[in-house]
């Protein structure tokens, strides 16, 4: 999943803004910069491809659907079969049919799911080889993850998120390439804070402090022993380094105003 | 007060991830309780589990808070259908799968909700009206063309009766009968429940409804035969009404009869009470009773009048104790009281059962068996017979929380009369 990052799919921010309020970081009075969000977007690009080295397949922005930047909710995909997210808000539901288009013009096997169940795709559903974890309560729901289990034959352990700021499971639970996660444990109710104990060894567990939490320091990229995440970030970055990986911190200031940063912006393709 | 139950079934990754402990304290820590009905363990990691659970509440708003409360933990209420309902073809006739009713308590599915059923008795058939909808349990003969009735078992829940909260002779609810088990306690804990429920009968007349436990009941009923008169219980269990532990009679002609024969004639079937040997006509003596209690117009006339002084009749009548005379076909007379029309009867015993707390039957078959019938399962019940056939039928004709008690009317009557302080 995450951390085989030969492709990344990505969408040009040319109709990005805020443009309803879906979660606690969005207002609409607090608008974004439309020259300064490209500016970081393409730098996030930049520094994807040149300094991380992977190649990046650009979805075509539709006018009207402002979060489509966030390609980590297209879906989820492995061994060639795309789950189509079914959003919990009707904002961000028209994004679908587009998602689904550009898996099946690009050869990948289409499942959806059923329409009574939500499902944020990448942006809950992350994990390490031999298991997955999948967010739930605040955007997807918990039913999704026995279906996307049978369909890819996984374990997949459910994740309560009891912060509406950490809305999504890759806002504040990252696992690297090497085994280690990163992660905000206030994000998590108690018994999921006992199930990532018990999945993830006290040594490979790098708790991100609540100030770098909060500027989304988990919503970061991880691609063999690169590390792209939000700058302003120190802590993080000195974790990161001290395990061997090399940090790319970039300003995606006008993206948290949505509530995005580097993951979010990205979906690994396989 | 049925529990609310509500079955679940809770499925995926649950074990590890600690969704299913999760839900479980949830479950318990909100007041309700649960029973695991089926657990299924995946084999590897891959596989999902599966568990049922049944959850339980105090009350049906709890319950609804509990499963509000589990639901985005992937537990999902397990559909079930709706009761099946049908009109009842004609007047006094069911629709041909009409459910049949235990005296236990019981639950049918309407609209997506349990209703309790009220008035549960075995044998009957459970009409659903009026909105919102309530189910009631309807005898046979008084069904009216085109009522709706629960026909089939789907969407209908039978609960097994919960101990009552007394830790008496009736807690273990098992209708063994013999006369060689010793009588004493048995008696002991009737009188102590009769205190309590004419502590309770006082609370709720004085203070108000509100003020009494409603699961205690506030009346005894009292079911008797003729032998309580021949065998000379009469004096006990007339204090006992006089005491106001005894709120509801059920008899038939005889005991009413003979109770009044020995008042005017000091005879019972015209044996003298206290001599012990036949008098001269005293054959007669209970038909003139009936007679002058006839020409009287009522019981209570007689008694009021002055015509009967003493005794079981004149005691109920003092203190206002409801009693329901049902006929047979051998009566003689009968008494003006007594309802000739068995249909009649049975609804009138029926109508006057909501209350009862304790139901002891004393040397009668049929009014046993009859008052058994219309009894929820929940009432303490205790029956008291010489021959021990019959609380063995009474048990068999499905009353089976009935204790048996195989001892002599009398002796049984003045020995939980002096258990309440008589002094006879």
């Amino acid at each position: 999943m995450a951390n085989k990052m030969g492709r990344i799919l990505v969408c040009p921010p040319d109709y990005f803004g805020i443009e309803y309020e879906i979660n606690p970081w969005m207002r609409v009075s607090d608008a974004t910069d439309p020259d300064t969000s490209k500016a970081q977007w393409h730098n996030l690009a930049r520094v994807l491809e040149e300094n991380v080295g992977v190649k990046l397949e650009r979805m075509t922005p539709i006018k009207g659907l402002p979060d489509l930047v966030f390609t980590a909710n297209a879906g989820v995909l492995h061994d060639g079969k795309a789950v189509i997210s079914r959003f919990r808000h009707p904002e961000r539901q028209g994004e679908e049919k587009h998602f689904e288009r550009w898996f099946r013009e690009h050869g990948y096997q289409v499942i959806l799911l059923n329409r009574d169940c939500y499902f944020e795709g990448a942006g809950d559903l992350l994990g390490f080889p031999d298991t997955w974890f999948g967010g739930y309560r605040q955007r997807s729901d918990i039913k999704s993850y026995n279906a996307l289990g049978d369909i890819y034959g996984k374990e997949i352990l459910p994740l309560e998120l009891v912060s509406e700021q950490f809305y999504h499971l890759d806002t504040c639970f990252c696992p690297l390439s090497g085994g280690e996660l990163l992660y905000y444990p206030e994000a998590f109710d108690n018994y999921a804070q006992t199930t990532i104990a018990h999945r993830v060894e006290e040594h490979r567990r790098l708790v991100v402090p609540q100030a770098e939490a909060e500027r989304f320091a988990c919503n970061a990229i991880c691609v063999d022993r690169h590390v792209v995440l939000p700058s302003g970030c120190p802590e993080t970055m000195a974790m990161l380094q001290d395990r061997g990986y090399t940090p790319h911190p970039i300003d995606l200031d006008q993206f948290l105003k949505s509530g995005g940063s580097a993951k979010c912006l990205t979906l690994a393709l396989d | 007060m049925t529990m609310a139950t509500e079955s679940v079934t809770l499925e995926g990754h649950i074990i590890d991830s600690l969704i299913l402990a999760k839900v479980l304290d949830t479950i318990l820590q909100m007041g309700g309780t649960f029973d695991m009905k089926e657990m299924k363990v995946g084999a590897t990691r891959e596989d999902s589990s599966l568990t049922k659970i049944k959850v339980q509440a105090n009350s049906p708003q709890l319950l609804d808070e509990i499963l509000q409360a589990i639901q985005p933990h992937g537990a999902v209420v397990d559909q079930i259908a709706d009761c099946t309902i049908a009109p009842a073809p004609k007047e006094g006739v069911l629709p041909d799968s009409f459910y049949a009713t235990s005296h236990l308590p019981t639950q049918v599915r309407v609209k997506d909700q349990w209703l309790d059923v009220e008035a549960i008795e075995m044998d009957l058939a459970i009409r659903i009206s009026g909105d919102p909808p309530k189910a009631h349990t309807v005898p046979m003969a008084e069904v009216k063309t085109g009522d709706m009735i629960v026909t089939g078992r789907s969407g209908v829940r039978v609960f097994p009766l919960e101990r009552p909260k007394e830790r008496d002779v009736f807690a273990f609810m098992e209708a063994q009968v013999s006369s060689e088990r010793p009588h004493q306690h048995i008696i002991t804990d009737v009188a102590k429940r009769m205190r309590m429920i004419r502590d309770n009968r006082h609370k709720a007349l004085t203070q108000g409804e509100a003020a009494c436990d409603p699961e205690l009941g506030t009346k005894v009923l009292l079911v008797g035969g003729p032998a309580i008169v021949h065998a000379g219980g009469r004096d006990a269990l007339s204090w006992l009404i006089d005491e106001g532990f005894i709120h509801l009679l059920f008899c038939g002609n005889a005991l009413a009869a003979h109770d009044m024969e020995a008042s005017m004639y000091g005879t019972s079937l015209g044996y003298g009470l206290c001599a012990g040997r036949t008098v001269p006509h005293g054959h007669e003596h209970h038909l003139r009773t009936i007679n002058m209690v006839r020409s009287a117009g009522s019981i209570k006339h007689a008694v009021e009048s002055g015509l009967i002084k003493n005794g079981i009749m004149a005691s109920c009548i003092h203190q206002n104790v409801d009693m329901v005379l049902a006929g047979s076909i051998r009566d003689d007379g009968p008494l003006p009281d007594v309802i000739t029309d068995s249909v009649q009867a049975q609804g009138a015993m029926r109508a006057a059962l909501p209350g009862v707390g304790l139901a002891i039957m004393i040397a009668t078959t049929l009014h046993a068996i009859a008052t058994g019938n219309c009894l929820p399962a929940k009432v303490p019940t205790v029956c008291v017979d010489i021959n021990p056939a019959v609380p063995t039928k009474l048990s068999d004709r499905g009353s089976f929380q009935a204790v048996g008690l195989v001892m002599d009317s009398s002796s049984f009557l003045r020995q939980l009369a002096q258990e309440l302080s008589w002094h006879g």
